[in-house]
């Protein structure tokens, strides 16, 4: 498993814990849309994105991100720049 | 299409495409507030007070109503001291600065108030706006630029969510009142980087207060500077009333208090108070200061001269949280569900099951003669519905007493209680 993959299955985990719908979830789900979070779902998700990966999201940057494929990029992203 | 007249007056040109309406992102919340009022309800967001005769009781609808629900926490809205003072700086200053407190708008009562509270609070600098909405939101988005962090607690208000918006700077989030959210924040963020931590003496939704000293202990650790919103804690919280950051030993370590007049001060208007040496500058620097107008004499002169009272308030300070601990001991034996486990401040929140009930409960103590506030999302946290109860020192024990039976009536009445 490459290391995106890793970051991808871990995200898809705690995606599960938010999901409530039991949404069927792929890489292209939208979070706001598709898994119909509200804006303190997303903060609640956030944080435990944060801490699993030991990584800083803030407010500005999560606003950008629609997508788990764009979250397992950011992610990674971050996870570099440490 | 049954009825193109709809669309021309929402401005389509009569052979253009139909004008999209700007609205109808509204149209969930306009649905839900016609189901919500098509039971018969009265509606909780457009009570009117007809008249009112004192800080503790009103006329709604015709009917005498205990008000238990203002931010009227010290009773000083009616205080002769305090309207002959707006009174006095009514004829002698007219009825308003029509000007800028960097131009025209600075007034000797301005100066004032703001030695009041230099006074109440021990700090060397306090700048006054126009109202604490302003003040948050001027102070943040002017503190904090591009490259710097806001670190907040996921439970503000809205007026410092308001503020991160207006500027520029990163916003950090943590979970509410966790310490340890918080901690782990500041270690991951750049250590040269600019940190502004925004606190809160007392979240007025739950009416639950935060860890202050183990959270500034924290944020200095990290070298933030530290902002306390100390909005629902003035006047009776700490030893001189200067809120939950002195009631915890950590006022010294706080950089910037914000607060406003229009609680426990009993009138309108915001302020900041701080200790540091540049403070000053921000009066020319902070937008929502300069490009608004002041406040009229009358309302700084009933601010300063209720700020200095409230110095000297200790015996209502006593009753207030006597009369909190009474009501948050009473609707928990009548077995209602809590926001706090032990009355922590002035507000004590029920919570409802749903907003339907919540809105039939606030409407049948409105009949027994009760206002309180109804809240819901997104004001509260979680989607909560509540009724936000907020004590006056001037509710006198008796007064309590009948609210509790209106509790008990209305509870029992929407089946909210057994």
């Amino acid at each position: 498993m490459t290391d995106r993959d890793e970051r991808l299955q871990t995200i898809l985990r705690l995606i599960t814990e938010f999901n409530k719908k039991g949404v069927e979830v792929t890489e292209e789900t939208r979070f706001a849309q598709d898994l119909e979070w509200d804006s303190l779902t997303v903060m609640d998700f956030v944080a435990a994105v944060e801490d699993e990966f030991d990584v800083l999201i803030t407010m500005n940057r999560a606003a950008e991100i629609e997508t788990v494929e764009q979250l397992v990029d950011a992610v990674g992203e971050l996870q570099g720049s440490k | 299409m049954t009825d193109p007249g709809i669309e021309m007056t929402v401005g389509g040109a009569p052979d253009g495409p139909a004008a999209r309406d700007l609205f109808s992102k509204f149209d969930p919340l306009i649905g839900q507030r016609e189901q919500l009022l098509s039971t018969g309800l009265t509606d909780p967001f457009n009570l009117v007070m007809e008249r009112v005769e004192s800080p503790t009781v009103a006329i709604c609808n015709g009917r005498r109503t205990i008000l238990l629900g203002t931010y009227n926490y010290m009773g000083m809205t009616f205080d002769p001291d305090v309207i002959a003072a707006g009174k006095h700086a009514l004829d002698e200053y007219g009825s308003g600065t029509t000007g800028s407190r960097v131009l025209n708008g600075t007034y000797q009562g301005h100066r004032e108030c703001e030695d009041a509270l230099r006074e109440f609070y021990g700090m060397d600098h306090a700048m006054v706006f126009s109202t604490g909405y302003q003040a948050n939101l001027g102070i943040i988005s002017t503190m904090a630029g591009k490259d710097d962090f806001i670190i907040l607690d996921t439970d503000s208000h809205a007026s410092i969510y308001d503020g991160c918006a207006l500027g520029n700077a990163q916003i950090v989030a943590f979970r509410h009142n966790d310490v340890e959210a918080l901690e782990k924040r500041l270690k991951r963020l750049p250590p040269d980087a600019g940190k502004l931590v925004v606190l809160e003496g007392v979240y007025s939704m739950l009416g639950d207060t935060a860890p202050l000293k183990e959270m500034v202990a924290v944020c200095k650790a990290a070298g933030a500077m530290v902002l306390v919103d100390e909005a629902h804690s003035m006047g009776f919280i700490g030893e001189h009333g200067r809120g939950v950051a002195e009631a915890q030993g950590v006022i010294d370590d706080v950089d910037f208090i914000i607060g406003t007049f229009s609680k426990s001060v009993g009138t309108v208007g915001g302020f900041c108070v701080s200790n540091h040496p540049k403070f000053e500058i921000l009066r020319l620097v902070c937008r929502p200061y300069v490009f608004t107008a002041s406040l009229p004499p009358s309302v700084v002169a009933t601010a300063a001269t209720s700020i200095r009272k409230l110095m000297h308030g200790g015996s209502k300070r006593a009753h207030l949280l006597e009369n909190s601990r009474q009501l948050h001991g009473g609707l928990k034996d009548l077995g209602f569900k809590l926001g706090t486990d032990e009355p922590q401040s002035a507000i004590i929140a029920v919570t409802m099951p749903d907003l339907e009930r919540g809105a039939a409960m606030w409407e049948a103590l409105l009949h027994e003669g009760l206002y309180v506030n109804l809240a819901r999302p997104p004001a509260t946290p979680q989607g909560m519905t509540l009724l936000r109860c907020s004590l006056c020192a001037e509710h006198t024990g008796e007064q309590v007493r009948e609210i509790l039976g209106m509790f008990g009536a209305a509870g029992r009445k929407t089946g909210v209680i057994g």
